[in-house]
């Protein structure tokens, strides 16, 4: 054990005097979680429109500009024809097309019946699916407006009315921060820990210092958790300071315990951790290392959960992400941050990121030969 | 004689890489506190012929003895037995003079006043007690090697390896070099060192030429010369390695 201190002590000093390094190990992930969630938001916004207006009455005046005040679209074109709005929908100018007849208000003050056409540029799928649901739901909300405002004919009807009440998907107040931060976070945690770890053993191989060790009676196991425990340490420095920032920026606040939380991100670290450290034992130089953590990050960056749902992934990929630490830990972080999970709630998921730990670890220390 | 007991003893030992055979047959027996000096040309398999005995390669065949220790069963008893000092530099840079003394004495057990007494003595010994706190990259290379080899033996190993400990460096350092050599050799340590001067061979009690991976000459330097009728190890060293066939790797 005494050398496991020397050890520590040792990568410490190294890891602390390179202050360059420190600073962008701190700043990085800072910047990175100011700027992503902003970013990297699942209302779709901006959604730019076509109008093609034969009235032009003041009541289709009143409904284009309360499609525009909705915050969601944005006029990009406002044509004569129906074909110069296809046309501009085929340049990509506009994600929606929508058409007025002419006798709008007319038809619907009298006839209390009208029909709008709807063309969708379904190349940026999401964008004009979701784009389509909105304006649907703006157009009910017009419908009933004109209809508290001008008690048609004269005659009050009453227009028997099917509300659903539903949580606020489409409601711009709807607060994605509480969803996408936390999971950010866990990516920027993983990506500096599992990057740093891989080049630890990597660099003492580039400078001869590992045959230094090797000819040492120091054991491998403790050679290992000597190079691991450092990043650990600076792993909870870094997401200490991602909760402060979710804290204070977005005022994401974890609903469960901490105590949970860190006891997870530990044994998460843990994983991550051994994962880097292997890369280290297989590659011979820092850019080896380099290439297989990029590998490893993004995958695990698209398919662990982050922005897309793991649920809806075919069952390959399914089994495949199961095998994934972050996608385990960012379902822990999602139920203890949101729902105030406690150990009982996340067993399954801690379970398997410890199996997997052990396996990257023992792996390590089995490939790290000190004889070749 | 001091050195009539021998802590290095190796039969036969042998390394193949697919075909090649780069140490072949290797038997010889080192003495406690004899300062063994390993020659031969570039290839010629010194440098894997060290790093068997190190414990840092695996021979295809052959036995050896380390310290009473066989290489093959009792690798870990060996390496709290022997130092070694490579042809790559070996400190850390971005650690100081002390800081790298104390890396090195805490992972082979010492505790820290044993590692504390121990800086002392060493900086000491080095002349560099001002640039104890100087980053090793700061320090000129002959400094280096010195205090590179000062940390090999930091744990009093009974066997010391070193592979071209002097290489790049000044003749002025060299021999400054091997004052430190020859003070650990009259304290009891077995030196094993790989060179290419030979007038370092001349420093040497005992001497082997390799040539193409197998002992062609092994004996004191004034043995050496008689039977090659040469005046210095120069001319030895050029008798026997001019009929090499494997060039430089």
């Amino acid at each position: 054990m005494r050398s496991l201190f020397f050890l520590l002590e040792k990568e410490s000093r190294q890891l602390l005097r390179n202050k360059q390094l420190i600073r962008v190990l701190i700043i990085a992930p800072i910047i990175q979680l100011i700027l992503m969630p902003l970013a990297a938001n699942y209302s779709v916004k901006n959604i730019s429109i076509a109008v093609v207006d034969h009235d032009r009455s003041t009541l289709s005046q009143r409904f284009i500009s309360k499609i525009t005040a909705s915050g969601y679209f944005k006029l990009t074109a406002y044509v004569n024809t129906y074909s110069e709005a296809l046309a501009v929908l085929e340049k990509d100018r506009a994600d929606l097309a929508i058409q007025i007849p002419a006798n709008f208000e007319k038809n619907l003050v009298r006839e209390n019946v009208q029909k709008i056409y709807i063309a969708i540029n379904a190349i940026e799928g999401t964008k004009a699916n979701l784009g389509g649901a909105y304006l649907g739901s703006i157009i009910t909300d017009f419908n009933s407006e004109i209809r508290a405002a001008w008690p048609l004919g004269g005659v009050v009807e009453p227009i028997p009315q099917i509300t659903i009440a539903s949580s606020n998907w489409y409601n711009p107040l709807m607060n994605y921060n509480l969803y996408i931060v936390p999971a950010i976070l866990v990516t920027l945690v993983t990506a500096m820990g599992m990057m740093q770890s891989a080049f630890s053993i990597v660099r003492e191989k580039e400078s001869g210092t590992i045959e230094q060790i090797n000819v040492t009676p120091i054991k491998k196991h403790i050679f290992i958790l000597g190079k691991l425990l450092p990043f650990m340490v600076l792993a909870l420095v870094i997401f200490t300071l991602g909760l402060c920032i979710a804290w204070l920026l977005y005022h994401v606040t974890p609903v469960g315990s901490l105590l949970v939380l860190y006891a997870s991100l530990i044994i998460y670290l843990f994983a991550v951790l051994g994962l880097g450290l292997l890369i280290s034992t297989y590659s011979a130089t820092q850019q080896q290392a380099m290439s297989l953590s990029f590998f490893f990050i993004n995958i695990f960056n698209m398919m662990s959960g982050v922005f897309n749902s793991v649920d809806s992934m075919p069952q390959w990929a399914k089994n495949i992400v199961e095998t994934f630490p972050p996608s385990h830990f960012i379902k822990i972080m999602r139920m203890v941050v949101l729902k105030g999970s406690g150990f009982s709630d996340i067993s399954y998921h801690l379970v398997v990121i410890v199996l997997i730990g052990l396996v990257f670890n023992t792996w390590a220390v089995l490939n790290y030969r000190k004889t070749v | 004689m001091k050195w009539m007991n021998p802590v290095i003893i190796t039969e036969k030992l042998t390394k193949r890489f697919g075909d090649f055979v780069a140490a072949n047959e290797l038997t010889f027996e080192v003495n406690q506190g004899e300062i063994f000096g390993f020659l031969g040309a570039n290839g010629a398999g010194k440098t894997t012929a060290m790093r068997m005995l190190c414990g840092l390669l695996a021979p295809s065949s052959g036995k050896a003895t380390i310290a009473g220790f066989d290489i093959y069963d009792q690798a870990k008893q060996i390496k709290t037995k022997i130092g070694y000092m490579s042809q790559k530099f070996s400190l850390y840079d971005d650690l100081t003079v002390s800081e790298n003394i104390r890396f090195y004495a805490g992972i082979y057990g010492m505790d820290i006043k044993q590692i504390k007494q121990k800086t002392g003595v060493l900086l000491e010994e080095l002349e560099l007690q001002s640039e104890a706190k100087t980053l090793v990259s700061a320090l000129p290379l002959g400094w280096k090697q010195k205090l590179a080899f000062s940390v090999s033996i930091v744990h009093d190993p009974s066997i010391v390896f070193l592979d071209e400990p002097t290489g790049g460096v000044d003749p002025v350092t060299r021999r400054q070099f091997w004052d430190l050599i020859h003070y650990a050799s009259n304290r009891g340590v077995t030196v094993f060192v790989t060179t290419h001067y030979m007038d370092e061979a001349e420093y040497c009690n005992r001497v082997s030429i390799m040539v193409d991976g197998v002992i062609a000459a092994l004996d004191s330097p004034a043995q050496l010369k008689q039977q090659y009728t040469a005046t210095n190890m120069e001319d030895v060293f050029y008798e026997l390695a001019r009929h090499a066939k494997r060039k430089d790797d």
